[in-house]
């Protein structure tokens, strides 16, 4: 086996892949950079260097804070509750009742649709009066709510439609993570006198802190990263109450065609990220067990 | 230390999956304090018994009577007993120090008892300096102590052991085999042990119950049943090498021989141990002729592989000097006293008159 590549081709091999990620994530990373600390240009104003001058705007957008505050109480909301559901489902289709099969195809199938056809799917659910939340609603006697045209319900429903969609992908993660588990590790606790209870919180939790780790840092992107449903549903509507950091940043530049303060937002898009992830797997990793 | 042991007696236990039997009318008993080893193939049943007695899997029937009463049927946490598992089972997330203390934290045993308690088994089992350590760090060996440390720490006065030392390295097995029994002995706890290995069974046990695929084999102590098996499962179960078992056509038997209970000479299978055998005994009360295929040194003695004019094959143990040639015919003998005799319709026991 001393067949070696030629240094020609081995360069070719890397040339291929490297240009392009350059070519689509490290240059218009740093091109966004860059921008951000340019005003924007028209055909017959060029743009030019304002140094601060976007992250002064930046900090003076009211509507900014309205999205941040928004984001915030999408992914606290979010995240917790998805993994919790999670859990929840994982236990059940892993139990031996009867018809997991079924119960597992029906967990996960939200996570199969694309995030418009699962929009889609729940613009006839919020519908007012018609729709399906309407009529339970009705059925109970308490009259129906416009869920997406209210300012206090719009982002509210953003966010049961997100836990909707994510939480069937994490339980696929706890249902391996939870068959891993040796079941004679329950059986030693259950003949030391410990309930199913305090089992699951003393030797299943921890053991299952990993995939809680994984699951929250890609719950918490997601909350960042998908707003499919906002585009379909509300446009982050009414009176941007549902709107998203990432969904104002596609507003600002390719709504309003403001390319320079877009940049701008994306580089405190990109911070606040990395600062939580790096929160994620420095501070829970230390605290994670792995075998 | 641990209070004494408890009995324990299993009376008609049985365990079916569904449609499918596992265990048919169980029955044995050890006294407090003994050593008790179900021993058999596996797939035989014997864990499963200790799933039952332990509480973790329901009976089906029958009774488990422990110190007399019958726990058949209360929850596996209220029958006050202690299980050390073939792969340990420690908490991988627990210091040592916590996982032995995991049972006394769960019942709300006061801090000091509990203080207490821990450092008492973590002397008698070695285990001072790791009490920090998580269960990863530690070599197999140890970490079967900790095991055993986690059932010593309550008090059980009855522990159940399913395989524990199958994970570990020849010399380990046989150190921590030692430990084993000594504990039994020194604490006076009674121990229902689980193993396929039947030199340890032989080696470790008061009692030896031989499990063939969800049915007793025989019980009894480990000298009754080297000595004495009860069936052809039993005889070719014990002993290194086993048993060998012969069909008539193959021994010249004494013209007296006459097995009992009306049994025909060719409904019969010969046993004999393949120590017995001495090589062109002439006289012998009974004898054989074969040839030999082949030869394993042993050290200590020889071990003869041959091939009976029927085809079967056995094995003489010979530790005289001169050992045979591969491929020569020759006679083996043995006496009536080394005579095991049993029926070749159910393979039981039989005796025989000469």
């Amino acid at each position: 086996m001393n067949m070696r590549l030629s240094y020609g081709m081995g360069f070719i091999l890397l040339f291929i892949p490297c240009s392009l990620l350059v070519a689509f994530t490290h240059y218009p990373a740093l091109k966004a950079l860059l921008n951000s600390f340019w005003n924007n240009g028209s055909s017959f104003r060029p743009s030019r260097f304002v140094g601060l001058d976007n992250y002064e705007t930046l900090l003076e957008d009211d509507k900014l804070m309205q999205v941040l505050i928004n984001s915030f109480i999408y992914a606290i909301g979010t995240v917790p509750l998805a993994i919790a559901l999670a859990i929840g489902m994982a236990l059940l289709v892993n139990s031996k009742l009867p018809a997991t099969g079924l119960m597992r195809l029906s967990f996960f199938l939200p996570t199969m649709l694309p995030m418009v056809a699962v929009a889609n799917i729940w613009l006839f659910f919020y519908a007012p009066g018609i729709g399906l939340a309407s009529q339970l609603l009705n059925a109970v006697g308490l009259p129906s709510i416009n869920f997406l045209g209210s300012t206090d319900t719009s982002l509210v429903s953003m966010m049961v439609v997100a836990v909707w969609k994510e939480a069937g992908l994490f339980m696929i993660f706890y249902l391996a993570a939870l068959q891993s588990i040796p079941t004679n590790l329950k059986d030693a606790a259950r003949l030391e006198g410990a309930g199913s209870v305090r089992i699951f919180f003393t030797v299943v939790m921890p053991l299952l802190r990993p995939t809680t780790i994984f699951v929250a840092v890609n719950a918490l992107i997601n909350a960042f990263r998908l707003v499919d449903h906002i585009v379909v549903m509300t446009r982050g509507g009414p009176s941007n109450s549902s709107s998203l950091l990432l969904y104002y940043i596609y507003e600002v530049t390719f709504g309003f065609r403001d390319f320079a303060y877009g940049a701008t937002l994306t580089v405190l898009m990109v911070v606040i990220l990395g600062i939580l992830a790096a929160f994620q797997f420095w501070v829970l990793d230390r605290k994670a067990h792995y075998q | 230390m641990s209070g004494p042991g408890v009995s324990l007696e299993v009376v008609d236990l049985a365990k079916s999956w569904g449609a499918v039997d596992v265990l048919q009318d169980v029955n044995f008993g050890i006294e407090p304090g003994g050593f008790l080893t179900l021993l058999g193939p596996s797939g035989c049943g014997k864990s499963t018994i200790l799933r039952l007695v332990s509480g973790l899997d329901e009976v089906s029937g029958g009774q488990i009577l422990i110190g007399g009463k019958d726990v058949a049927r209360i929850p596996a946490a209220e029958r006050n007993i202690g299980m050390v598992f073939q792969n340990y089972a420690l908490f991988p997330h627990m210091t040592i120090a916590e996982n032995i203390t995991y049972g006394l934290n769960v019942r709300k045993v006061p801090k000091a008892e509990k203080e207490k308690a821990l450092a008492r088994v973590a002397e008698l089992m070695a285990l001072g300096k790791l009490l920090d350590r998580k269960p990863s760090q530690l070599s197999g060996g140890q970490q079967q102590r900790v095991a055993l440390a986690r059932v010593l720490v309550s008090d059980r006065p009855l522990v159940l052991m399913d395989e524990p030392l199958s994970n570990l390295d020849a010399k380990l097995r046989v150190e921590i085999r030692s430990e084993i029994r000594s504990l039994n002995k020194k604490l006076g706890i009674t121990v229902v042990y689980v193993t396929h290995d039947q030199s340890e069974a032989l080696s470790m046990s008061d009692r030896v119950v031989l499990m063939n695929a969800g049915n007793v084999s025989q019980v009894g102590t480990p000298q009754e049943l080297y000595d004495r098996p009860a069936n052809t499962f039993a005889a070719a179960f014990i002993g290194t090498p086993p048993m060998n078992l012969l069909s008539p056509e193959d021994v010249r038997a004494p013209a007296t021989f006459a097995p009992e209970g009306g049994m025909e000479a060719r409904d019969v299978i010969f046993g004999v141990r393949p120590e017995s055998l001495s090589l062109g005994r002439a006289g012998a009360e009974f004898s054989a002729t074969a040839r030999v295929e082949s030869l394993e040194y042993e050290g200590k003695v020889f071990l003869v592989h041959l091939i009976a004019p029927s085809g079967t094959r056995f094995i003489a143990a010979h530790s005289g000097d001169g050992a045979p040639e591969e491929g020569s015919e020759v006679t083996v003998g043995w006496s009536a006293s080394q005579t095991h005799l049993f029926s070749k319709t159910d393979g039981n026991r039989r005796d025989f008159t000469l």
